[in-house]
């Protein structure tokens, strides 16, 4: 019964990590681009919501709505001003690009917020410690079922976004032929520019649920891009459901490493990233296939 | 007045320049038909009028419009649609999904997802099917379909018939002699000297990047065009391949 609630608390787990993932693996899958700062802006959105809070009073639930257009305007002018011209200059310099923004917004919040830790739990209170009981042993925790299903429901509406939306299907056409989607009248920069958008305001639910169920601090944000990375390369890039699975895949082997061991949990989690990602590479190209394919 | 037009167009591709000094003049409703060996710049040339390449210098002109600085996506809101070599679908949509993609951007017109439909009939039991699993004919058909739903007022069409089995190349002809016949501006690259004397109202002949030969289709021999396709016209040898 133990296995059988870390199994369970792992998938809660992981729909967390499918949070903060999918933007990454939507920015990949669109522009080819590996966003370093995605887990700083995720932390940013945190800041943001928390500077709200304590200000107003009002829910955090609240505040995202306030952030979230904030941090999609965000991820608009970022594209706009710097990805856009970093892409022309070949691959390595949107990723120095993205280092140099996540050490600005890791520098910048803690010139203004301090070192110190924060959370958004007691902005939300009994929902951060509440739980429905399965028998004797088995607890789900009702912060973490409501993160699980906003993350089922968030990457069920970006699928369906992209599948049946006139700016899903020129996302998916530019994601697999910039110039060919040119010349059917599609303005590659802006639809680039509102990928980036969604993929900012997909980090803000992410980060600000981080702030719910744990404490955040200006330097948290790139212990959230590994797991970001974990989890969109085991549920392979640019795919939504994969990116679900792969958190999924991470949260439960992270349990199950803490079960094994007290300081099994980042181990496990680390093991079957590389386990995958080595599998994927001993495939050869149909691995690498898997996990570079474009957005679903 | 002519529906395109471009004057003293130059295209480089680095330090090769592609198209050198091209003016050509395209009416409502001709079917003009670009010939020449590989390497002649045929494609280049159309491509720098859909606007994937920038022209070094010239004018490309639409209605009289000047079009040369326009992106490639405002130009086919203008009424220039290119139906590239290779067909380049996306492949991972299906072909309901490729048409719709190109219709969101077009201008209004007669041209519907339906019209294409009727068009081209072998696409309506493939409708939901992705491109990538079409035969080479139907994946022509939707390349043309997806730039007819744009309603342009230019069609360039660059080598349609390249690795077609020849029935579905035949199938495809069929179809643009019935949009020829229905009064559409064309702009043809086509290796098959035969076909595109058949089907084209004006054919100019391209070689190392300038138009050598230019005229009407129907005051053309098969032996002018070739001679001039090889550079036999002005003297020169012929190259090997």
């Amino acid at each position: 019964m133990i296995w059988l609630n870390q199994v369970i608390q792992g998938v809660l787990l992981g729909g967390y990590y499918a949070l903060i993932a999918c933007g990454l693996s939507f920015m990949f899958g669109v522009m080819r681009v590996i966003n370093l700062a995605h887990g700083d802006l995720g932390i940013l959105a945190a800041f943001l919501v928390w500077a709200i809070v304590e200000h107003s009073g009002m829910s955090p639930f609240l505040a995202l709505a306030i952030v979230l257009p904030l941090m999609g305007a965000l991820g608009w002018l970022m594209q706009r001003a710097m990805l856009e011209r970093s892409l022309r200059a070949g691959v390595l310099v949107p990723l120095l690009t993205t280092f140099g923004l996540a050490i600005v917004i890791q520098n910048l919040l803690f010139e203004q917020f301090g070192a110190d830790t924060r959370s958004l739990a007691p902005a939300i209170g009994d929902l951060a410690f509440d739980s429905w009981s399965l028998g004797s042993q088995i607890y789900i925790g009702k912060l973490a079922g409501l993160i699980f299903a906003v993350a089922v429901v968030l990457l069920g509406g970006l699928q369906l976004f992209l599948a049946r939306t006139g700016l899903g299907r020129a996302i998916r056409a530019v994601a697999e032929d910039p110039d060919t989607a040119e010349l059917v009248g599609v303005d590659s920069r802006t639809v680039y520019a509102a990928a980036a958008a969604i993929a900012v305001m997909t980090v803000a639910v992410g980060g600000t649920f981080l702030g719910m169920r744990a404490t955040f601090a200006p330097y948290a944000g790139p212990a959230q891009l590994i797991f970001a990375f974990e989890a969109v390369v085991i549920g392979g890039i640019g795919s939504m459901w994969g990116t679900l699975a792969g958190g999924v895949a991470l949260g439960i082997a992270q349990n199950l490493g803490a079960q094994i061991a007290p300081n099994g949990f980042l181990i496990a989690g680390h093991a079957v990233f590389l386990a995958v990602l080595g599998a994927r590479v001993a495939a050869g190209e149909r691995g690498l296939r898997a996990l570079f394919g474009r957005a679903a | 007045m002519s529906v395109l037009g471009l004057e003293r167009l130059e295209v480089r591709h680095g330090q090769l320049q592609a198209v050198r000094g091209i003016s050509l003049a395209v009416a409502e409703g001709e079917t003009l038909a670009l010939v020449g060996a590989n390497g002649a710049g045929k494609t280049t040339l159309l491509r720098a009028i859909a606007g994937a390449h920038r022209p070094a210098a010239g004018r490309i002109l639409l209605d009289g419009a000047d079009v040369t600085a326009l992106p490639a996506y405002r130009r086919v809101a203008q009424g220039i649609a290119l139906v590239p070599e290779g067909r380049r679908l996306f492949a991972g949509m299906t072909v309901e999904e490729n048409l719709l993609v190109a219709r969101a951007n077009g201008r209004p017109g007669p041209w519907t997802i339906e019209r294409v439909l009727a068009t081209f009939p072998m696409l309506r039991a493939r409708f939901k099917a992705k491109a990538g699993s079409l035969s080479g004919g139907e994946q022509q058909a939707t390349a043309i379909g997806r730039a007819l739903v744009t309603n342009p007022r230019v069609l360039l069409l660059d080598e349609v018939s390249l690795g077609l089995a020849p029935i579905a190349v035949e199938r495809v002809y069929e179809c643009l002699r019935a949009l020829i016949g229905a009064g559409a501006t064309i702009v043809l690259v086509e290796q098959d000297l035969g076909r595109a004397l058949r089907v084209a109202t004006r054919v100019a002949c391209m070689l190392e990047g300038r138009v050598v030969l230019e005229g009407a289709a129907a005051a053309m021999t098969r032996e002018q065009v070739s001679a001039a396709y090889f550079g036999l016209a002005r003297g020169e040898e012929p190259q090997p391949a």
